[in-house]
């Protein structure tokens, strides 16, 4: 209904995730990551979620070329 | 909260900020955009009948996945192992499959706005009247559980208090504050988007549920050696889902198999995903019968595996060695934990507590609010504040930029759980109350913006529950008992309304009464083993019976509830008038043609979908029995 959900869904897991690679990027090697029995958790995981974001954006293309091909103007109105 | 056991110092940086900021926006945007597609009453509570499968099916589950959900259930796994998952696998699937293939096609096809809409085609006024009543009731307060909870765990890990310091604020406001910001946003996309905005972001909410929770039980696996070590550490009746289950004293459930089966996996699991409004309208939101069918199919799927998303982190909870890398320091100066609880009751364990981890792995001991002491069982050991399994998760293991995350995805759990029931309680008032017994005859319009006006009402009644939880906390165990029962003989009106033709309305008002008669009655005459006493768990009329343990006794009384009901309705049926049948097509099971499922691809097929979730079900029991 009006809004393709992997839009938004994309969006946010590329925001999110960019924020935490960057982050990951320049705490390497930090002391905050004892917590987390030395893994840097920011940066592998941040990467994680930006693929995850990047892979729902693309979706969301390749689902509109298809719907092109295959249905009438009309329907793609509603 | 300052004597805390295991105290986990919250402190959060711009980043962990940054990432909260961004999804609270995307949250609301959501809202916006979708604003100007909301032009009917049926685009606001229906979504417009226009939804893909997947998305509902997501909905479908986040729904249900609110603060009680995720806390409780790593509470439960913390202190009842891996059979907590239970609640999921024989309390949720099967039933999930059931409401799918059989009554989803009633629901949808009845082209019934709502649950009670149903009750009133099939049966009559006062059934449609007595369910949406209660029905409203019980959303409301459950919205406000899951903001009082919400508001209570950020003051207990301190998530605002840097924020509060810095502002020079008071911290006694960091309560009204969080019950303040969970109700406005909660109430903007709403407001706005209706229940296409509340499902979107209960979709955005599933996905940020499983990005926050995954990380966690790697690292959490990782430090306690895999689920091996965890099965070393724990033995075998926290890690067996069925070990002890053919008698009440031998397995930490505390009820046989039989009653699990039938009090939790049928009367308990179908009363509440087969009738209850608040996951059915997700369904009713889909773009066709079809996909509405394979809604809880789709759902069920993702559900089978939050047992390791959520209740995994309460049992690696427990068997985190309590002493670890950074208390290490504390633990060498300090007596060890043993001799700490044997001088339990006294003050110096209060002050004791910042450096002597008396609970166990990481959850902290209880602490009594009033006196700020540990509080103790009858055996004089400290009860542990289980509660805190997941929360305590989350600050051990996740480094600032990550607890961002995590917190981020805590919170939207609460979010979504109060969202959902915000979106059943509009549309009932304003469809079962509203439009049948106070205006009849508004325009559309009218509706729509009655809709908008019942969000907000919804909103200011839960907060109001939220404060009534506060200051009367047994308000709070009194209504989880009401919760454990209401939908029990709702299920024998239901099953016997799309079952059998013969049902009759009277029959089912009075049947429905008497099961929830029935269920107050029971609770009045027995009383779990782990009660306090008598009070308001139980035994309060006479002790007939004491049940092993409390959810023995829920099993017990829903089992009641739903007999009663089922034998009532069905005798009551019978001397009574019943309705002709042609006005019962689309209603009931044997006058309504089968719905045709032509030539689709298998995976499209619900009873297809239907036997391969419950093959991996029966897959996932084998390996965990």
């Amino acid at each position: 209904m009006g809004l393709d959900i992997r839009i938004p869904l994309g969006l946010l897991f590329l925001a999110t995730g960019g924020l935490m690679t960057v982050y990951g990027l320049f705490t390497q090697g930090s002391a905050i990551y004892e917590k987390s029995l030395s893994i840097d958790i920011n940066l592998i995981w941040g990467l994680v979620l930006l693929l995850f974001g990047l892979l729902m954006l693309l979706l969301t293309r390749t689902a509109n070329r298809g719907n092109s091909h295959l249905e009438s103007p009309s329907e793609r109105e509603k | 909260m300052s004597s805390m056991a295991v105290q986990f110092t919250t402190s959060l940086s711009t980043i962990d900020w940054l990432i909260m900021l961004v999804y609270f926006a995307f949250v609301l945007g959501i809202g916006f955009v979708l604003k100007r597609h909301v032009r009917t009453s049926n685009d606001f509570f229906l979504a417009g009948r226009s939804i893909p499968a997947w998305i509902c099916g997501l909905a479908f589950i986040s729904a249900n996945l609110g603060a009680q959900e995720v806390i409780g259930m790593g509470a439960s796994g913390a202190k009842y192992g891996i059979a907590t998952s239970q609640f999921y696998w024989i309390g949720a699937i099967p039933a999930m499959v059931f409401v799918g293939l059989f009554m989803m096609p009633f629901y949808y096809g009845s082209k019934a706005r709502s649950v009670p809409e149903y009750l009133k085609l099939r049966y009559d006024e006062k059934t449609r009247a007595w369910n949406a009543g209660s029905f409203a009731i019980m959303t409301v307060f459950s919205s406000g559980i899951s903001m009082y909870a919400m508001a209570r765990l950020i003051q207990v890990l301190h998530i605002f208090d840097g924020l509060f310091i810095h502002l020079g604020l008071p911290l006694d406001w960091i309560f009204h504050f969080s019950v303040l910001l969970s109700a406005v946003i909660v109430l903007g996309y709403i407001f706005l988007g209706g229940l296409t905005s509340a499902i979107y972001n209960e979709v955005l909410q599933f996905f940020l549920i499983v990005a926050g929770f995954v990380p966690l039980v790697w690292i959490g696996l990782k430090n306690v050696g895999g689920w091996r070590g965890i099965q070393r550490t724990l033995g075998p009746v926290y890690t067996h889902s069925w070990r002890g289950m053919e008698h009440a004293s031998t397995n930490p459930l505390g009820t046989q198999w039989y009653a699990l089966i039938f009090g939790l996996g049928f009367v308990l699991s179908f009363g509440y995903w087969c009738t209850d409004f608040l996951v059915v309208q997700r369904a009713m939101a889909a773009e066709s019968q079809l996909a509405a069918r394979r809604v809880p199919l789709i759902a069920a799927i993702p559900k089978m595996f939050f047992p390791f998303l959520v209740i995994l982190p309460g049992l690696i909870a427990i068997s985190v060695p309590t002493f670890t890398q950074h208390m290490v320091a504390q633990a060498q100066t300090t007596p060890v934990p043993g001799l700490a609880r044997n001088n339990a009751p006294s003050n110096a364990i209060a002050s004791y507590a910042k450096s002597i981890p008396i609970g166990k792995g990481l959850i902290p001991a209880k602490i009594d609010p009033v006196n700020g002491r540990v509080m103790m069982d009858s055996n004089g050991q400290p009860l542990l504040d289980y509660d805190l399994a997941t929360p305590n998760m989350l600050l051990h293991f996740f480094p600032t930029g990550m607890l961002g995350l995590g917190l981020t995805a805590l919170l939207a759990s609460f979010m979504s759980g109060m969202a959902g029931n915000v979106t059943a309680f509009n549309t009932v008032w304003t469809y079962d109350i509203y439009q049948s017994y106070i205006h009849k005859t508004g325009t559309d319009q009218h509706y729509l913006w009655m809709g908008r006006m019942a969000t907000v009402g919804g909103i200011v009644l839960s907060i109001g529950a939220a404060y009534l939880v506060t200051s009367f906390n047994n308000i709070l165990d009194a209504l989880q008992l009401v919760f454990s029962f209401v939908n029990a003989p709702l299920l024998a009106t239901f099953l016997l309304g799309m079952f059998w033709k013969r049902t009759t309305g009277h029959g089912a008002f009075w049947g429905l009464l008497s099961g929830t008669c029935a269920a107050v009655v029971h609770i009045g005459l027995t009383l779990p083993a782990d009660a306090a006493g008598v009070g308001i768990h139980g035994g309060w009329i006479t002790v007939l019976h004491v049940y092993p343990s409390t959810m023995a006794q829920n099993f017990w009384t829903a089992t009641w509830a739903f007999g009663i009901s089922f034998v009532l309705t069905v005798g009551l049926s019978l001397v009574t008038k019943p309705r002709k049948e042609e006005e019962l097509i689309g209603l009931v099971y044997s006058l309504t043609p089968r719905p045709s499922e032509g030539n689709l691809a298998w995976y499209k097929r619900p009873a297809a979908l239907g036997i391969l979730v419950l093959a991996m079900l029966v897959l996932l029991n084998l390996v965990f029995a």
